[in-house]
């Protein structure tokens, strides 16, 4: 299929219909419209359902309902509306369900901004609603690696029944790139003969449910989420790295954020530095094992994200001690340009090794 | 070689076609493009705008803080942006809507009357693709061909029937552009 | 020797952890003879709530969704769009509809979701021990109003049917009480035709059932039995408020 020029958030959705989703349920609120426009637009074309529900509370709880029917069902959102939606994200988890969830960050806390931001980090990756558990959070840094993403975040999502967030912001949701629509790679997706069917007299009932009153039943619940976490975690963990066996200084950063960061990169590379990048395309898992690779000569760790530092816990959690680790944010919808960050990562290379960081 | 513009006006001017048709041109040439619009309240105020690279390899940041061009169809955006141009870059001004010259002598400035030259065209609402076909007169980013071509697939076919006004303001911005670019030498 | 009376197959062999007196076993019993009855048992997705029915998915002999609290009506909304063939309901008491469900049953009515919902009004929050109900009346006491309902302070009791039949989706909507074998057999007729009205495609259906909780009230079973039928009566008036007839 040839490339055509896609805005990031009808990107989504035609990349979800390429995926076989016919089900979206959302509510509007910048900087993520064009996304449930596009659907409405789309979905009626391919006999797929659109709707528009009262609330994010509604729309999560419409996903999930369909997605324990069986359905491929997705629903979006941005920061604020995604807080409403953590009742249910909790609920999906828990239930064992596949959807996939979008968040077009803004600036936050409360009512923040509809500029781009990496406010919701935290949210994302520790769960966000209540319980012991976890999303795959992915964060692409592009339009194609955004589609492919949406594509094989369903896959993944079926494979583990668990819900998949994409992670993005305002600017991967407004900007457009090209785009083509391939195949992701062939995974073994189980059948889903626990699905709300109806019984036809066939079988016993199928139950969807997150309650466990015994304390031993939910503990084995548990540990079997966990479990699944695990395997997750082994078999899921997505990240670009960048020359950090040569590097004196590594940048990690994600989503937008590290294409800012490479731009200085090359810039610094011109002046002789030499500056390496991890970029985490899985928040969670998070890709700790990659920073065993950066050589001993390098002198830390500069984390670059749109907020006042949250990446920056697992990039500690990842050195482990190892280097200094120094962060830089910038807040509310102000995006750091190529040169504030080549002065950062200067800065940082300046400070003196005595292990102490941010 | 990667070339980073900003295009600036007020909503309606037709800014962020402008920025769209240059974007798919460069995708028809295979070089990497972006397009990255300014979006929210920013829209209803003095300026909409949107940057846009096309570069020959991928690219990275996709806001422009120093630009290679910058096209301003309101005096509002010149105001904003005359300061982003690098040294030796393009400043193509709407000299129908600004009265008032660039400050900087350290870049090719282009003063083009679009909206004039629309009108006499018969229609005012083709001033950006004046402007636009003086910009590729200045720099000879993509090919003519490649922006006609575009033209549908940004605006879909049922505006097809626009594309021999458009053709012919991006051809007499051309010209306006050469004129301007004699008064240079 | 002829059999007079069998247990609805729409039932499971689970027992149920109501109280004694507690009306939600006729209601449940009600709504799966009517699936079983209307032949969509086999076909059919039940939604469970939050509150004293939230066990209801272990006692329904069908495909069974557990909610959040009050979302019931948007995740039966999830399922039908799926699966617009199958039959749909779901089982909410009052704390769960008409508190922190209202956004969820007005705009599953005002959209005209082809589902069905069984509303269990029984004036109080069971689940979680007695606390006041949108329902609770006037003067009636619960742990969270010991002084009794003030309306001063909490308002009025919210009259659901009522406020659904104003919105032009809600295709069948009707009041009904438990209280008596004759009540019993209307609230069962009601609940069928609400059914039928998803079956045959007319759109959004509720019935009100108006309940007993001896329990969380202090009274025996048999008292409550009374006591719905002079307090909440009056208050909550029985009877049919929309037909798909009456809809045009």
């Amino acid at each position: 299929m040839a490339k055509v020029l896609m805005k990031g958030n009808e990107a989504i959705g035609a990349a979800a219909i390429e995926a076989g989703c016919k089900y979206f349920f959302g509510y509007p609120i910048t900087p993520q419209s064009e996304l449930p426009e596009y659907m409405a637009r789309e979905m009626p074309k391919i006999n797929g359902v659109f709707l528009q529900a009262e609330s994010e509370i509604a729309a999560i709880n419409m996903v999930y309902g369909a997605a324990g029917a069986g359905a491929r069902v997705m629903t979006s959102s941005s920061s604020p509306g995604i807080s409403l939606k953590q009742e249910g994200i909790s609920y999906i988890a828990g239930a064992e369900l596949p959807c996939l969830i979008v968040n077009i960050m803004r600036g936050g806390p409360g009512l923040g901004s509809i500029q781009p931001s990496q406010t919701d980090y935290f949210q994302a990756t520790r769960g966000g609603g209540n319980g012991d558990y976890r999303l795959v959070v992915l964060a692409p840094a592009n339009v194609q690696e955004l589609v492919d993403l949406i594509i094989e975040g369903f896959d993944i999502a079926d494979q583990y029944r668990n819900p998949v967030m994409i992670l993005g912001d305002g600017m991967i949701g407004q900007m457009m790139e090209p785009v083509e629509f391939k195949k992701p790679k062939k995974r073994e997706l189980p059948e889903k003969d626990w699905a709300t069917t109806g019984t036809k007299g066939k079988r016993k009932p199928n139950i969807i449910n997150s309650l466990y009153l015994a304390a031993e039943e939910l503990e084995e619940h548990n540990k079997r989420l966990q479990e699944k976490y695990k395997a997750i975690k082994e078999n899921e963990v997505k990240v670009e790295s960048y020359n950090i066996e040569d590097a004196d200084i590594v940048v990690a950063a994600y989503g937008t954020t590290s294409r800012i960061a490479k731009t200085a990169i090359s810039q610094l590379e011109k002046e002789g530095y030499k500056v390496g990048l991890i970029r985490p395309i899985s928040l969670w898992p998070f890709p700790y094992e990659e920073f065993n690779k950066i050589s001993d000569k390098c002198k830390g760790v500069l984390t670059i994200e749109m907020n006042t530092g949250q990446m920056v816990d697992d990039v500690k959690i990842a050195v482990n001690g190892r280097f200094p680790v120094y962060f830089y944010g910038r807040t509310g919808g102000m995006v750091p340009t190529p040169n504030e960050i080549a002065e950062k990562v200067k800065e940082s290379m300046e400070v003196k090794s005595n292990g102490c960081s941010i | 070689m990667e070339e980073r513009i900003v295009v600036a006006g007020f909503g309606g001017q037709g800014v962020m076609a402008i920025g769209q048709l240059l974007t798919y041109a460069g995708m028809i040439e295979n070089r990497h493009v972006s397009w990255l619009p300014s979006y929210g309240p920013e829209m209803r105020g003095g300026t909409a705008n949107c940057n846009v690279i096309v570069s020959d390899e991928a690219i990275g940041a996709p806001v422009i803080e120093e630009a290679s061009a910058v096209i301003v169809m309101n005096k509002p955006s010149l105001d904003k942006f005359e300061d982003n141009v690098i040294k030796g870059g393009k400043l193509l001004i709407n000299s129908s809507l600004i009265d008032k010259k660039a400050v900087r002598n350290d870049i090719d400035i282009y003063y083009i009357p679009a909206n004039e030259i629309a009108s006499e065209l018969g229609n005012d609402r083709v001033a950006n693709m004046v402007i636009l076909g003086a910009y590729l007169e200045a720099t000879k980013l993509v090919k003519e061909e490649s922006v006609l071509e575009a033209f549908t697939k940004v605006f879909g076919e049922n505006k097809a029937h626009l594309l021999p006004l458009n053709k012919e303001a991006i051809e007499k911005g051309m010209e306006a552009a050469k004129e301007q670019e004699k008064a240079m030498v | 020797m002829a059999v007079v009376f069998e247990k609805t197959r729409g039932l499971t062999d689970v027992q149920t952890h109501y109280c004694p007196g507690c009306t939600h076993g006729i209601v449940h019993r009600l709504v799966a003879e009517s699936l079983e009855e209307l032949g969509v048992l086999d076909d059919t997705i039940g939604v469970a709530p939050v509150g004293c029915s939230v066990l209801a998915y272990k006692y329904f002999n069908c495909d069974m969704h557990e909610a959040a609290h009050g979302r019931a009506p948007a995740v039966a909304t999830g399922i039908k769009r799926v699966h617009p063939d199958k039959f749909v309901f779901t089982y909410q008491g009052d704390g769960d509809l008409a508190s922190i469900g209202t956004a969820e049953i007005v705009h599953a009515a005002h959209r005209g979701e082809k589902i069905s919902t069984i509303f269990i009004n029984n004036a109080i929050y069971g689940m979680t021990g007695g606390q006041m109900a949108p329902t609770t009346l006037v003067g009636q006491k619960a742990t969270t109003a010991p002084y009794g309902r003030d309306e001063a302070h909490a308002g009025r009791p919210i009259r659901m049917a009522e406020m659904l039949a104003t919105i032009h989706g809600a295709k069948f909507v009707e009041r009904v009480a438990v209280n008596t074998p004759a009540n019993v057999r209307k609230a069962k007729k009601a609940i069928k035709r609400c059914f039928e009205t998803q079956i045959n495609g007319e759109g959004f259906g509720i019935v009100e059932v108006l309940s007993t909780c001896p329990t969380n009230w202090g009274y025996t079973p048999e008292e409550a039995l009374k006591w719905l039928e002079e307090n909440m009566i009056p208050y909550y008036p029985l009877g049919n408020f929309r037909t798909p007839e009456e809809v045009e």
